[in-house]
C-alpha cells in the first residue's frame, strides 16, 4: 500500500501554508509601526520646490531658498486643525529652545488668512516664516494629506524626517533632535539639559 | 477642512452620519410582528443609501477643453486614491485634498503631461500607495500572482483527493449488493415509490 507516503505529504502542505501565512503576517507588522502610517517618498530626496505669498501682508514670498544652510522644520498646520492647537505649545517650546538654529517654517494649509492671524495672536507664534497655501497646491508638492505634518530638514535642502500627527517633547527629542545632534555630541548635550530643564 | 472625511489627521475614517431610525413609541407587546414589519422599510432606505450618486455632485473642476483630454482626466483621477478616505479615488471623495489633487491633475495634463508624468509625479509625493491599483512588476509579482497560484493548488488538492477516492472505489471489490436488498427504510415507515 502506498498510503504512508500519502498521509506525510497530506500533514506537510497545511503546515508549509501555516508557516507562510505566518511569514507574510509577521512581515505585515514589521512593516506598519502604526496603523494607517504611508511612508514619504520625499525622505533622503531634497525638499519641493515651493514658493508661497507670507502669511503677514509686506513680506516677500516664502520659499524653498527658507530651507538653506541651517536645519528647519516644516510645519503643516490650519486654523481648522483641532490636533493642531495641541501641538502648538510644543512648537512654541521648540522656537524658545532653539533660538533659530531650528527655525520652523509653516505652510497655512488651505486656511482663511484672518482666521489664522487670530490664532497666532491668542497663542503665539512660534514660526520665522509663514506661507499661505491656500489652494492647497504646496502641501500637495509635499504629500500631505492630514494636518498637521512635520518635516525635518537638514543644512543640505534634503528631507531628513516626516512627522504625521502632533509632534510632542517626547517626539521632538527622539526624532528630531536625535538627527538634528546625530553629529554634534556638544549639542545633544545641551539640548538634553534644556529640556530637562525646561520640562 | 470641511466635507465628508473630517479635517484631522491622516484620513481618519470618512465619519458618515449613524442611520437613526425614529424610534417607534413603545408598542404593546408584538415584538416578531413588529420587527417583520420594519423590515422592507429599512431593506429600502438602505438601498437608497446605497444609491450611486451622481458623479458629477463631487468633482467641480472644470471640464477639460476636448474629449480625448476629459477622457484621460477621468481616467487618471479613478487611478489615484483619495488619502484621506483612503477607499476612494479622487474621483469619487469630497474631502478638499481630493478637490485640490483633481485640479492637479486637471492642470498638469493642460500643461501637456503624458499620463504616465502625471502618475510618476503623483508618486514622488505620496508613495505608491496612491495608486488604487498596485503596479505590476517583479517587486509585485507575488501579490499579482497569488490568485492563479491559490487556484492551482486548490486545482491541485481537489485532483488528488478526487483521485485518491477514485482508487479506493477501484480497490473495494466487495459485491455491490442488489437494490432489492436495501433497506434502510426504518421500521414503521413506508416508502411513497
Amino acid at each position: 500500500m502506498n498510503e504512508v507516503p500519502m498521509k506525510r505529504y497530506r500533514f506537510a502542505l497545511p503546515l508549509a501554508g501555516f508557516g507562510l501565512l505566518l511569514v507574510v503576517l509577521v512581515a505585515g507588522l514589521m512593516h506598519l509601526p502604526e496603523k494607517g502610517y504611508i511612508p514619504s517618498p520625499l525622505i533622503g530626496k531634497a525638499a519641493p520646490q515651493f514658493s508661497l505669498p507670507s502669511l503677514y501682508s509686506g513680506q516677500g514670498p516664502v520659499d524653498s531658498g527658507e530651507l538653506k544652510g541651517h536645519w528647519s522644520l516644516v510645519n503643516v498646520w490650519g486654523s481648522w486643525c483641532a490636533t493642531c492647537r495641541d501641538e502648538h505649545p510644543t512648537l512654541l517650546m521648540i522656537h524658545q529652545l532653539e533660538q533659530g538654529r531650528v527655525p520652523i517654517i509653516g505652510i497655512d494649509w488651505h486656511d482663511d488668512d484672518a482666521d489664522a492671524m487670530n490664532w497666532l495672536g491668542q497663542l503665539g507664534d512660534p514660526y520665522a516664516r509663514i506661507g499661505a497655501d491656500r489652494e492647497g497646491q504646496v502641501a500637495i508638492a509635499w504629500g500631505v494629506y492630514g494636518a498637521p505634518e512635520s518635516f525635518l530638514v537638514n543644512p543640505q535642502g534634503i528631507v531628513v524626517y516626516k512627522q504625521v500627527g502632533e509632534i510632542t517633547p517626547q517626539v521632538w527629542r527622539d526624532q528630531f533632535l536625535a538627527r538634528i545632534d546625530a553629529n554634534d555630541p556638544q549639542a545633544a548635550a545641551r539640548d538634553a539639559a534644556a529640556l530637562a530643564g525646561g520640562g | 477642512m470641511d466635507g465628508a472625511c473630517g479635517n484631522t489627521l491622516r484620513g481618519a475614517a470618512p465619519i458618515r452620519t449613524a442611520l437613526a431610525l425614529p424610534r417607534a413609541p413603545r408598542a404593546p407587546r408584538a415584538p416578531l410582528t413588529s420587527l417583520a414589519s420594519l423590515t422592507l422599510p429599512v431593506l429600502l432606505l438602505l438601498m437608497l443609501l446605497a444609491a450611486p450618486r451622481p458623479a458629477a455632485a463631487v468633482d467641480a473642476t472644470p471640464p477639460m477643453p476636448t474629449a480625448q483630454l476629459q477622457q484621460r482626466y477621468l481616467a487618471l483621477t479613478h487611478e489615484f486614491r483619495c488619502m484621506q478616505c483612503q477607499d476612494e479615488s479622487l474621483a469619487d471623495s469630497e474631502v478638499n485634498l481630493a478637490g485640490d489633487m483633481r485640479l492637479l491633475v486637471h492642470d498638469l495634463l493642460l500643461q501637456g503631461k503624458t499620463d504616465q508624468q502625471v502618475r510618476a509625479y503623483m508618486v514622488s509625493r505620496y508613495g505608491e500607495f496612491i495608486l488604487m491599483k498596485p503596479p505590476v512588476d517583479w517587486r509585485n509579482a507575488w501579490l499579482w500572482s497569488a490568485p492563479a497560484v491559490l487556484m492551482l493548488i486548490g486545482i491541485l488538492v481537489a485532483w488528488r483527493v478526487v483521485s485518491a477516492r477514485t482508487r479506493l472505489v477501484e480497490q473495494d471489490d466487495t459485491e455491490i449488493p442488489d437494490e432489492a436488498e436495501i433497506d434502510e427504510t426504518p421500521p414503521g415507515q413506508t416508502v411513497r415509490s
